[in-house]
């Protein structure tokens, strides 16, 4: 009874913050929302007794990405109210064939996942975020590292990409000079 | 009342579904990623689901990989934002014509 509860609750309170998220004009609302729907989420993921992906997705989303989105917007206008793409109507065909193709596809799926065995099957005797370590440590330890490479690579690209040359203000400058700065830091690389 | 996982998939596709309007009508590219940012965790119910209701933990295990998919997404493309909004002041899609596409 309370599951149900807290279900529905959960469930209009991140359809409602993503639909704003979505629908709103003002950057700041969107952000906000989002943020207060990533934090709805792992409410379900606590319902449904994935302790440890709820605590992850609260400090991953919530804090990390969430914080690295504001401080994006700290370089951007966000006072300028966001303006709508005129909508083309192939793409939105397309994507509306997509979607159904795929709506499809997920009320299906619980009529064939009756053959499905679990091959790493919840030990109720254990924790969560023990049965969570003991998996990821064996079965998914290459997968693992690899996203630890990944988060790295893309760690060292975003401090290079947002990060260079921090000294000049690329948006004060002329176009001119923008060119003719590049053309001075291809020759300084052509030159090594 | 019984919450089952089917309640959960169509919740789960629910939000997708708002993610794809969100892709389908913004222009802005911060909002892009918002919207990238909604389908991403919609899918992540999905598999929180089907892993509770399975009794198995490798929908937790792809949720976990997402996540971290998610967050490196988030630092190449704020990066590569930043860069262009330094070049050209503006982060609108239909400006994005260099490669005439």
């Amino acid at each position: 009874m309370f599951e149900a509860i807290a279900f529905y609750l959960f469930a209009v309170l991140t359809i409602v913050m993503f639909t704003i998220t979505v629908m709103t004009s003002q950057a700041l609302y969107a952000i906000t929302a989002m943020a207060a729907g990533m934090i709805f989420i792992s409410a379900f993921f606590f319902i449904l007794g994935a302790d440890f992906l709820g605590a992850i997705q609260i400090i991953v989303y919530t804090g990390a990405v969430m914080a690295l989105y504001a401080f994006g917007m700290m370089f951007f206008d966000t006072t300028r109210n966001v303006v709508e793409k005129k909508v083309n109507p192939q793409i939105v065909f397309v994507l509306g064939v997509l979607a159904a193709v795929m709506v499809v596809a997920i009320f299906v799926a619980p009529i064939i996942s009756d053959n499905i065995q679990a091959l790493y099957p919840i030990d109720p005797t254990i924790g969560n975020s023990q049965a969570v370590g003991m998996v990821l440590f064996t079965k998914y330890l290459v997968p693992f590292e690899l996203a630890a490479v990944m988060l790295l690579v893309a760690m060292i690209g975003g401090i290079i990409m947002a990060g260079k040359k921090m000294d000049k203000s690329l948006t004060l400058m002329a176009e001119e000079e923008i060119g003719m700065m590049d053309d001075s830091y291809r020759a300084e690389e052509g030159g090594h | 009342m019984e919450i089952t996982l089917t309640h959960y998939l169509v919740l789960s596709s629910i939000l997708f579904a708002i993610g794809l309007i969100g892709i389908m009508r913004r222009k802005n590219l911060l909002m892009l990623f918002f919207a990238t940012e909604i389908l991403l965790n919609a899918t992540n119910i999905g598999f929180a689901a089907i892993s509770h209701y399975i009794g198995d933990l490798s929908g937790q295990m792809f949720a976990f990989f997402i996540i971290a998919i998610a967050a490196s997404e988030v630092a190449i493309g704020l990066g590569l934002l930043i860069v262009w909004y330094k070049r050209t002041g503006k982060i609108d899609l239909d400006q994005m014509n260099s490669m005439r596409g």
